[in-house]
C-alpha cells in the first residue's frame, strides 16, 4: 500500500430524513484512480461535494494530501480540480476566455492565465474552437473544456463526477484517454460513474456504494470475478440445435439455456478455459456458428447480485 | 478584490456577446418612458410636456429597480448550470461571485440611466437643479439599484431556478413600483394605500431624485429626502448582503 492521497473517516450526511451518507470510509493511494460506483441517489455526488469543500459533513471527516476538508478548506481548494456532471462553463464566453477566467481566479497574472489556457486548449484538442463562443460547442467539446478548466492549476487530486454521462462513445473514449494520461503523470483521481465499463476501463480500485454505505470494494478484476461472463451462440442452422447442446453438455458447459425463438444458446462461463473448450467441441461436432458474443455482466447484474435491487430502482 | 473584477468582466462580456440582451433591456424602460409620457401625460398632469418632468425621475428609479431583477436571474442561471459550484471549489474570495454580479449590474445601470436621461431630454425634460445635485441624484439611483440587486440576489439564490427567479422578481417589484410616487402623486391614492406608498423606499427615493433634479423642494427638505433614501439603501444592504452571502455558502 502506497501513500494515501485521500482518506475519509466515517463520513455521515443527511438531508432532512434522508441519510445520504451513512459512515463512509475510503482510502485512495497517490497516483491511482478510485472508481466510485453506485446507482442514482447512492450518495456519490454528496461525497464528492464534501471532499471538494462545497458541503460540510454532519459527522466524520476527510483529509486530502494531509489537509482537512473542513478546517483547511482553502488549502484543499488550491490542490483539487473538480469536473462536474454537467459542464460547468460559461456559455457566453469563448473556450479560451473560460480558461483564462479560471486561471485568473487561481490568481495567475493575465499573461500566465493566457499561456496556460493555450497549453490546455492544445492538450484537449480544442485549438480550432478556442475563440468560438461555447454555444457552438458539442457536448463532448464542452465536457473536454470543463475538464480542462479543472486542470488549470495542475491539481495533484482530481474529482470527476460522472464525467462521461450522456456522451457519445467516441467522446467518451477521447475523455478516457485524457484521464489515463493525467494518471500516468501522477494525478490521483476519484471518479464516480454509473457505468461498470467506465470504472473497469479507468479505475485501479472500485468501491460500490448504495444507500450511503460501502457495500463492496476491490480491484475491477476482483469485483467481476464474483460474477461470470455470459457466452451467447447463434447457430448457422437451427436444425443443428440438439446436436449442439449435446456437444456442449459433453464439454461440461454450465447454465446451458436454449431460446428457439431467438435461435440462441447461452452458457455461463464459470471455469477458466471454458470458452476455448466449448468452441472446440462445437468445431469437432461440425456445427457452424453464425455469431458468437461474450457478454460482461451489466451494472444491473452487478447490483442485483450485491444489493438485491437494480441500479435504476 | 481582483477576484471580483475578473467576475465583473465576465458578467459584462455577456452583454457584448448578447447585444440583443442589452438592446431589449434598454428598449423596455425607454418604451415605458414614451408610453407613459404620451398616453397618460394628458390625463395625469394636464399635458405630456409638463408630465415628462414629473415622470422622468420616477422612471429612472423604476429602471434601477427593474434592472435589479436581472441580478437574481443571472445568479439562478449560474447556479443551475453548475458554475457556482466551480467558483466555490476555487481558492477565491467567498464574496467575489455576489459582488462581481451586483457591481456588473450597477455598471450596466450607469449606461441605461444615462441613455434614459438623454431620451428624456429629447422629449422635453429639463434639469432645473444644479449639476452637483444632479450628480447626487445619479449616485442615489445607482446605489438604490445596487441595494435592490442584493434583495434580488437573495431571491435568486433561494429559488435556484431561472424562471422562478424571473417571476418571483416581478411579484415583489411591481407593487413597490406602482404603489409609489413614480407615475402619479401619492395623494391621489386611497388612504390605506397612501400609508404604504408614502413610506415606501421607492417613493422616498423618487422624491429625493425629483427634488435634486427639479429643484422642487426646499434645500432642507431635499437634504432630508436624500438622507432618508441613503438610510433605506444602508438598511437594505445591511439585511440582504449577509443574507445573500449566507445562502451562497449553503447553495
Amino acid at each position: 500500500m502506497g501513500v494515501a492521497s485521500i482518506t475519509t473517516k466515517r463520513i455521515k450526511k443527511h438531508f432532512g430524513r434522508v441519510q445520504a451518507l451513512a459512515g463512509v470510509d475510503l482510502t485512495i493511494e497517490k497516483g491511482t484512480v478510485l472508481g466510485l460506483l453506485g446507482p442514482n441517489g447512492a450518495g456519490k455526488t454528496t461525497l464528492i461535494r464534501i471532499l471538494t469543500t462545497l458541503m460540510q459533513p454532519d459527522e466524520g471527516g476527510a483529509q486530502i494530501e494531509g489537509y482537512d476538508v473542513v478546517e483547511k478548506a482553502d488549502a484543499v481548494r488550491e490542490i483539487i480540480g473538480l469536473a462536474g456532471q454537467y459542464a460547468a462553463v460559461d456559455e457566453n464566453l469563448t473556450g479560451r476566455e473560460n480558461l483564462i477566467m479560471v486561471g485568473r481566479l487561481y490568481h495567475l497574472s493575465r499573461a500566465e492565465a493566457a499561456a496556460r489556457a493555450t497549453e490546455l486548449l492544445i492538450q484537449f484538442d480544442l485549438e480550432a474552437a478556442a475563440d468560438r463562443v461555447l454555444k457552438t460547442y458539442s457536448g463532448g467539446m464542452r465536457r473536454r473544456l470543463d475538464l480542462a478548466a479543472s486542470l488549470v492549476n495542475r491539481p495533484p487530486v482530481l474529482f470527476l463526477d460522472e464525467p462521461t454521462t450522456g456522451l457519445d462513445p467516441q467522446s467518451r473514449l477521447a475523455l478516457w484517454k485524457i484521464i489515463r494520461e493525467l494518471v500516468d503523470d501522477g494525478t490521483t483521481v476519484l471518479l464516480t460513474t454509473q457505468y461498470l465499463e467506465e470504472a473497469d476501463a479507468l479505475a485501479h480500485r472500485i468501491v460500490v456504494i448504495d444507500h450511503g454505505q460501502v457495500i463492496a470494494s476491490g480491484t475491477p478484476a476482483e469485483l467481476k470475478s464474483t460474477l461470470v461472463d455470459i457466452l451467447e451462440l447463434h447457430l448457422m442452422d437451427i436444425g443443428q440445435i440438439n446436436k449442439a447442446t449435446a456437444a456442449l453438455r459433453a464439454a461440461g458447459a454450465d447454465g446451458l439455456q436454449t431460446d428457439l425463438a431467438e435461435q440462441r444458446i447461452t452458457i455461463s462461463l464459470t471455469a477458466p478455459g471454458m470458452l476455448q473448450k466449448v468452441i472446440r467441441s462445437l468445431d469437432v461436432a461440425g456445427i457452424e456458428l453464425a455469431d458468437l458474443t461474450v457478454r460482461h455482466p451489466t451494472l444491473d447484474e452487478v447490483f442485483l447480485k450485491l444489493t438485491g435491487h437494480t441500479a435504476q430502482s | 478584490m481582483s477576484d471580483m473584477l475578473v467576475l465583473v468582466e465576465r458578467n459584462l462580456l455577456k452583454y457584448v456577446r448578447l447585444p440583443q440582451l442589452l438592446i431589449f433591456s434598454t428598449i423596455q424602460p425607454v418604451m415605458f418612458l414614451l408610453l407613459f409620457t404620451y398616453v397618460f401625460g394628458g390625463a395625469i398632469k394636464g399635458g405630456s410636456s409638463s408630465y415628462i418632468n414629473f415622470l422622468l425621475p420616477g422612471i429612472l428609479v423604476q429602471t434601477a429597480v427593474f434592472g435589479a431583477i436581472q441580478t437574481g436571474v443571472g445568479l439562478a442561471e449560474d447556479l443551475s448550470k453548475g458554475l457556482i459550484d466551480r467558483f466555490r471549489s476555487l481558492p477565491m474570495a467567498r464574496s467575489a461571485v455576489l459582488a462581481g454580479r451586483t457591481v456588473a449590474d450597477m455598471l450596466r445601470n450607469i449606461f441605461v440611466v444615462v441613455l434614459m436621461f438623454g431620451v428624456g431630454y429629447l422629449i422635453g425634460f429639463r434639469l432645473v437643479g444644479s449639476i452637483s445635485d444632479a450628480i447626487s441624484a445619479f449616485a442615489i439611483l445607482l446605489l438604490f439599484g445596487f441595494a435592490f440587486s442584493w434583495i434580488s440576489a437573495t431571491i435568486g439564490l433561494a429559488v435556484k431556478n431561472v424562471e422562478t427567479a424571473q417571476v418571483a422578481g416581478f411579484v415583489w417589484v411591481f407593487p413597490l413600483v406602482f404603489a409609489s410616487s413614480i407615475f402619479v402623486p401619492v395623494e391621489t391614492m386611497p388612504t390605506w394605500l397612501q400609508h404604504f406608498a408614502q413610506n415606501s423606499p421607492v417613493t422616498i427615493t423618487v422624491n429625493a431624485v425629483r427634488a435634486l433634479t427639479l429643484n422642487s423642494a426646499s434645500a432642507v427638505d431635499t437634504a432630508r429626502l436624500a438622507l432618508e433614501s441613503f438610510a433605506w439603501i444602508a438598511l437594505i444592504l445591511a439585511i440582504f448582503m449577509p443574507l445573500a452571502v449566507l445562502l451562497y455558502r449553503r447553495s
